[in-house]
C-alpha cells in the first residue's frame, strides 16, 4: 500500500474499479495542456523537485572562498477532494450501473483545468510561469468574429517560422472560443475548425481554464511538464454515510522555449 | 510489430505520441534482435577475436535496448507499472503474477492508484 491508502477505504474491488474508470474518463476531456506539451514521467510521489542547470551566486561562508547555490523548481501538490456516498457503492456492488458519481464531475474538472491554468497561465505561488506570460511573440488580437480566426492563427504562425520555430503547431482555444470556432464557417462554407487544422498541421484542444488561446510548437523540447505522482485517486477518510476521496498528482513545469508560443486574445 | 515504416492504420488516425512510441517500440525490437544475432555468432565462430567483438557489439546492443525501454517507461504509465511489478525482483516471477491478480499491487483496493494517463501529446480530445 502506497501513500494514497486505498486499501483502507470500505470498497470493494469493483467499486474501486468503477470510481477510477469513472474518473479517469471525467478527466480526459479537460486535461489541454498534456496534448500540447512534453510530459514526462511520472517519477514517483517521492520525487520533490527539478534541477534547473542554473545557480545563485551567495555569500562565502570564509575569505577566498566563492558559493553558489543550486537553483531547482519544486513540484506541486494538487488535490480535488470528492465523496461517494456508500449507499451508491452498495448499489454498485449489487450490480447498479447508474452510479451517482456527480461529485466526481466536479472535482475532475476543477483538477483540470487547474493542470491548464498552470501551463497555460501560470502558477506564482507554486514558481510555474505559465506558456502565455513568457510567450516571446507579440500577441495577436483576434477578436470573437470567428470566420476571421484563420487569418489570426496563420499570422500566429508566421510568427512562429519566423522566429525559427518549426511544426507541426497546435491550439489551445479556452470553452468560448472552441464553441466559436466549432459552430462557425468562413465566407464560401469552409469549416473553421478544419481550416485551422491545415493551418497549425496540429491538434485544435479544448483547453478549460485558458484565456483566449495560444498557438504552441510540438516539435518538442520546448514546453516541459514533469509529472511526480500522476493523476491517482486516494482515499481520505468515511463515515456512516459517505467516503470521502480525492483526486491527487504533483507536477512542475517550465518552458524552455518562450520564443514557440504565440497567445491570441480573445 | 513491423519495422518502423510500418503503420497498421492510416498515418493520419495515429496521435503523434503514438507514432513516436511506434518508433521506440521497433527501436527496441531492433535492438533485441540484434542481440540475438550477436549471441549466435558468438557460439559459432571458431575465431577467439572475433567472438569477442561480437560479445562486445552484443552487449552495446543490450544498452541500447534499454536506453530505448526507459524512453518508452517514462511515457507509458501502464508500462510502467508493470515494470516496477516485475522488474528487479527474486523468486518465482509466475509467483509475482498470481499475486497481482489474487489481491495482490494490482488489485484495484490495493493499487497504486494511478489512473495511467500520462503524455497526450497530439491529441486533440
Amino acid at each position: 500500500m502506497n501513500h494514497l491508502l486505498r486499501s483502507y477505504a470500505p470498497i470493494s474491488d469493483e467499486g474501486w474499479s468503477e470510481i477510477d474508470r469513472e474518473v479517469h474518463a471525467r478527466l480526459l476531456p479537460g486535461l489541454a495542456a498534456r496534448r500540447l506539451v512534453d510530459f514526462s514521467g511520472p517519477v514517483g510521489w517521492e520525487h520533490s523537485s527539478v534541477d534547473l542547470g542554473r545557480v545563485d551566486d551567495i555569500k562565502a561562508p570564509a575569505e577566498g572562498l566563492t558559493a553558489a547555490k543550486r537553483k531547482v523548481l519544486p513540484l506541486v501538490e494538487l488535490r480535488a477532494p470528492f465523496t461517494v456516498a456508500r449507499s451508491e457503492l452498495r448499489n454498485l456492488d449489487r450490480g447498479a450501473v447508474d452510479t451517482d458519481f456527480s461529485s466526481v464531475d466536479s472535482a475532475a474538472r476543477r483538477m483540470a483545468e487547474a493542470e491548464n491554468v498552470a501551463v497555460f497561465h501560470g502558477w506564482t505561488a507554486s514558481g510555474i510561469v505559465g506558456i502565455a506570460e513568457c510567450a516571446g511573440n507579440p500577441a495577436i488580437t483576434a477578436g470573437t468574429t470567428f470566420a476571421d480566426f484563420p487569418k489570426h492563427v496563420a499570422k500566429g504562425v508566421e510568427a512562429l517560422l519566423a522566429a525559427g520555430v518549426s511544426g507541426p503547431y497546435g491550439l489551445a482555444l479556452g470553452p468560448d472560443g472552441y464553441t466559436g470556432v466549432v459552430e462557425t464557417t468562413e465566407h464560401g462554407g469552409l469549416v473553421v475548425f478544419d481550416h485551422l487544422r491545415e493551418i497549425l498541421g496540429g491538434p485544435i484542444v479544448y483547453a478549460p481554464g485558458v484565456q483566449g488561446a495560444v498557438v504552441v510548437s510540438l516539435r518538442g523540447g520546448d514546453f516541459l511538464f514533469e509529472s511526480g505522482e500522476d493523476l491517482s485517486v486516494g482515499y481520505q477518510h468515511h463515515d456512516a454515510e459517505n467516503v470521502y476521496l480525492y483526486i491527487e498528482e504533483s507536477f512542475t513545469f517550465r518552458v524552455a522555449t518562450p520564443e514557440a508560443a504565440v497567445v491570441l486574445s480573445i | 510489430m513491423a519495422q518502423s515504416v510500418g503503420f497498421h492504420e492510416p498515418e493520419s488516425q495515429l496521435t503523434t505520441a503514438t507514432i513516436e512510441k511506434h518508433r521506440a517500440l521497433a527501436s527496441i525490437q531492433e535492438e533485441l534482435e540484434a542481440v540475438d544475432w550477436y549471441a549466435q555468432r558468438v557460439d559459432a565462430t571458431t575465431d577467439p577475436e572475433l567472438a569477442a567483438i561480437l560479445a562486445h557489439n552484443r552487449d552495446e546492443e543490450k544498452e541500447h535496448a534499454a536506453m530505448a525501454l526507459e524512453w518508452l517507461r517514462r511515457r507509458d504509465p501502464k508500462l510502467d507499472q508493470h515494470l516496477r511489478t516485475y522488474l528487479f525482483t527474486s523468486g518465482s516471477i509466475t509467483e509475482l503474477e498470481h499475486e497481482e491478480e489474487s489481491g495482490g499491487a494490482s488489485s484495484a483496493s490495493d493499487s497504486s492508484g494511478s489512473l495511467g494517463i500520462g503524455s497526450l501529446k497530439g491529441s486533440s480530445r
